[in-house]
């Protein structure tokens, strides 16, 4: 019942392509419309080449989509540098760089350039989107993957924990906690942290990535990463690491706390959802400990929903990096796209949210096929 | 005198308040889930009362500078005559916490009336008429749902203002921002519904007696379909002041001359924080939070209430039946919906939908 296609589901988690998979009705209906599966993982090829293929239309929406909206306003040269140069300047300018061609010529023109993996040149510092991306790309990276650690440490266990008191006490508190946590916007959070923790206390630094030293460090390094977690580690400096994960911790915490009050919530109701099923309390009648019967029974065939959603939150960190860069300054993609609002650099903020929409594009892609190899109802 | 029936055994009567869902499942929560709806509303009041009566209860005007005292001073801390202090700019803070709750509540307004309006009439269309349209737009609207929220915003807001604006320049800008996120929500649950009711037994007869399609659309299905957007309505209304907090704290957000916006005041109080100064941020980031909970603690209990996997146990057998087994999770929403995608890539092992036997 609950999985009837016919039920509004936008929540049930899994995608809907899995939702068709798992039972089209009329699939039923017209059995030989079926392919035949001569052997094993057969399903699984078809199911990753169409998921593949699906990035494409996606990538091609989003890039037309943001292309045309940036072009509304007129053309980037006249945003960036008008009123600081006469109009006969401007003029020269915008021909130079093809702007007066007809919008259709300039678009593309510009979709040429993305198969070619040229996503444009910054106006105000002259510089390759692209080499953009490889410069500050590590950073957002580090800084998204310090909050998917803590949002897992903090997620995870207490949403079983939320889901196992259900309706007690513990389950309230968790839950306000959790909608808090979505509440509160990233800076304010950041803010909040900084005044407690830097201000206040002086525990910790108030922005950037390291002190000065631990950048020069990490600019001598030969054959850097650009994730200061890595370099440092392979530097070997223990006060170096020491400092790193300093700087690290409230910008991690900030973003992590928001997408942590999320996970909280996915696991709550999808371990909820599983609580209530007759094997777990079969298992509870043969005596399986309440501490497995939440952590095994009811929380593995919670994961899958919890994967593709947790996978569709790297849009929202995304999105939450640029805030929590800015707050930080932490010197990653969203600062840096920050940094070009100001400058009405519209050429390189295009750029970059055309290569972050590609990266969402690529992420749910991998989350689906983890999701296909998780569970095998999702591939046919 | 009639005695009292426990809740379960009372005889329904289908009043007009009772056709209200939200009534109904406010009245069918209980305890822990009851609390959370009380606090929502409460908190939700507060704001819309805020909004509403900025102009008497802020001591001061949102852009105002000086008094018959002269000038209020930068940074100045929280005094007698300014509650909060006042910020960088010189502005009280107070009053701008006040007044931002009408900014807020004008955005919400607009953006939710927008993208519902928009939403419903493509998901309506998109799910009755099928074919490449229905496909286009689904296609479209699932590649604009999987991208970044705020990046989206921000490039609407270039698009339509150029980053700056004044009041209502700046509401609308802010609002149509927010509409085109939230338009695939809208558009994904309509075409749902619609696409399931089109199959109905009913809505096959109104075809027999030769109701026109329009006439179908509006009347049999649209009717039928709306059972959900309260739910996404709300949680919207939550995520719609984020966002907007968040284009404010980019630095897209309104003129402080023209209105005041939280995120705007955040912004400006960043460099504040280093120095130790909390007044200017403090404040507006709890408006902020406290306006965000207010609504989604309204959304999550409604969500619970109208979902009967997560209902209250006792609550369960008083309404039993009558609840649609309808869940939204304002993060979970809306998984891509690919089928379309499929079929026109020529995986055809997903058969048409059922739209073509009609005829």
């Amino acid at each position: 019942m609950i999985w009837s296609p016919h039920t509004p589901t936008i929540s049930i988690g899994i995608t809907f392509v899995s939702t068709l998979l798992i039972d089209a009705p009329s699939a039923a209906k017209k059995p030989e419309t079926r392919p035949k599966r001569t052997r094993d993982g057969s399903g699984l090829r078809r199911y990753l080449i169409i998921r593949l293929l699906l990035i494409v239309p996606t990538i091609f929406i989003l890039t037309t989509l943001v292309f045309m909206l940036m072009r509304v306003t007129g053309d980037p040269i006249t945003a960036a540098l008008g009123g600081r140069l006469t109009a006969d300047q401007l003029q020269e300018r915008i021909h130079a760089a093809g702007f007066d061609r007809p919008i259709i010529v300039q678009y593309f023109e510009y979709i040429g350039q993305i198969f070619t993996g040229n996503f444009g040149t910054t106006l105000s510092d002259n510089r390759p989107v692209l080499e953009v991306l490889t410069t500050y790309g590590a950073a957002t990276l580090e800084l998204a993957f310090y909050a998917l650690v803590i949002a897992f440490i903090i997620g995870i266990p207490f949403g079983m924990l939320a889901a196992y008191f259900r309706d007690k006490a513990p389950d309230a508190f968790l839950r306000v906690v959790a909608i808090l946590f979505y509440a509160t916007p990233v800076f304010f959070a950041g803010m909040v942290l900084k005044l407690i923790f830097s201000v206040w206390l002086k525990w910790l630094p108030v922005s950037g990535r390291g002190t000065t030293t631990t950048e020069l460090e990490m600019q001598l390094l030969k054959g850097k990463t650009g994730i200061y977690l890595i370099d440092a580690l392979r530097i070997g400096d223990g006060a170096i690491l020491a400092d790193v994960l300093a700087h690290a911790l409230l910008p991690g915490l900030a973003l992590g706390l928001l997408t942590a009050g999320i996970f909280l919530r996915l696991v709550r109701t999808n371990v909820i959802g599983t609580l209530s099923m007759d094997y777990v309390d079969a298992a509870r009648s043969r005596g399986v400990k309440e501490f497995r019967l939440v952590r095994v029974h009811a929380y593995r065939p919670a994961l899958i929903p919890i994967i593709t959603v947790i996978g569709m939150q790297i849009a929202l960190l995304l999105g939450g990096a640029v805030l929590t860069e800015s707050t930080f300054e932490w010197k990653g993609l969203g600062y840096q796209l920050t940094q070009y609002l100001q400058a009405r650099d519209f050429v390189a903020v295009q750029g970059i949210v055309v290569l972050l929409a590609v990266i969402v594009a690529v992420t749910n892609f991998i989350v689906d096929v983890v999701a296909a190899l998780i569970d095998p109802r999702v591939r046919y | 005198m009639t005695t009292t029936l426990p809740p379960a055994l009372r005889p329904t009567k289908r009043g007009v308040l009772s056709r209200v869902k939200f009534l109904n499942n406010a009245r069918s929560s209980v305890g822990v889930q009851r609390g959370m709806l009380l606090t929502g509303v409460i908190l939700t009041a507060l704001l819309i009362l805020t909004a509403i009566f900025a102009p008497v209860i802020a001591p001061f005007g949102f852009s105002q500078l000086r008094d018959d005292g002269g000038l209020f001073g930068a940074q100045s801390a929280p005094n007698p005559k300014h509650l909060l202090g006042t910020t960088t700019g010189g502005y009280d803070v107070l009053s701008r916490v006040i007044w931002g709750a009408q900014t807020a509540v004008s955005v919400v307004i607009v953006a939710v009336l927008l993208s519902i309006i928009a939403g419903v009439t493509l998901g309506l269309l998109s799910g009755y008429i099928g074919g490449w349209l229905d496909r286009m737009l689904v296609v479209i609207c699932d590649a604009i749902y999987a991208f970044p929220t705020l990046l989206l915003a921000i490039v609407m807001s270039i698009a339509i203002s150029g980053g700056q604006s004044s009041l209502w320049g700046g509401i609308f800008a802010a609002s149509i921002s927010i509409t085109v996120v939230f338009i695939p929500q809208y558009f994904r649950v309509i075409r749902a519904e619609t696409v399931r009711i089109k199959n109905e037994a009913y809505v096959e007869s109104a075809l027999v007696l030769g109701a026109s399609s329009p006439r179908i659309m509006f009347r049999h299905v649209l009717r039928n379909a709306t059972r959900s957007l309260p739910l996404i309505f709300t949680l919207n209304s939550s995520e719609a002041i984020l966002t907007l907090a968040g284009l404010g704290f980019l630095g897209f957000g309104i003129e402080p001359t023209s209105a005041a916006e939280w995120g705007f005041d955040l912004n400006k109080a960043l460099a504040d924080v280093s120095s130790g100064i909390w007044w200017t941020s403090v404040p507006p980031g709890l408006a902020i939070v406290l306006a965000v909970l207010g609504i989604t603690l309204v959304g999550e209990s409604l969500n619970d209430l109208a979902d009967p996997r997560l209902r209250g146990r006792r609550a369960v057998a008083a309404t039993a039946g009558s609840v649609a087994a309808t869940s939204v999770d304002p993060v979970a929403a809306v998984a891509p919906d690919t089928e379309s995608l499929i079929t026109m890539l020529g995986a055809n092992y997903y058969p048409e939908p059922e739209s073509k036997q009609k005829s």
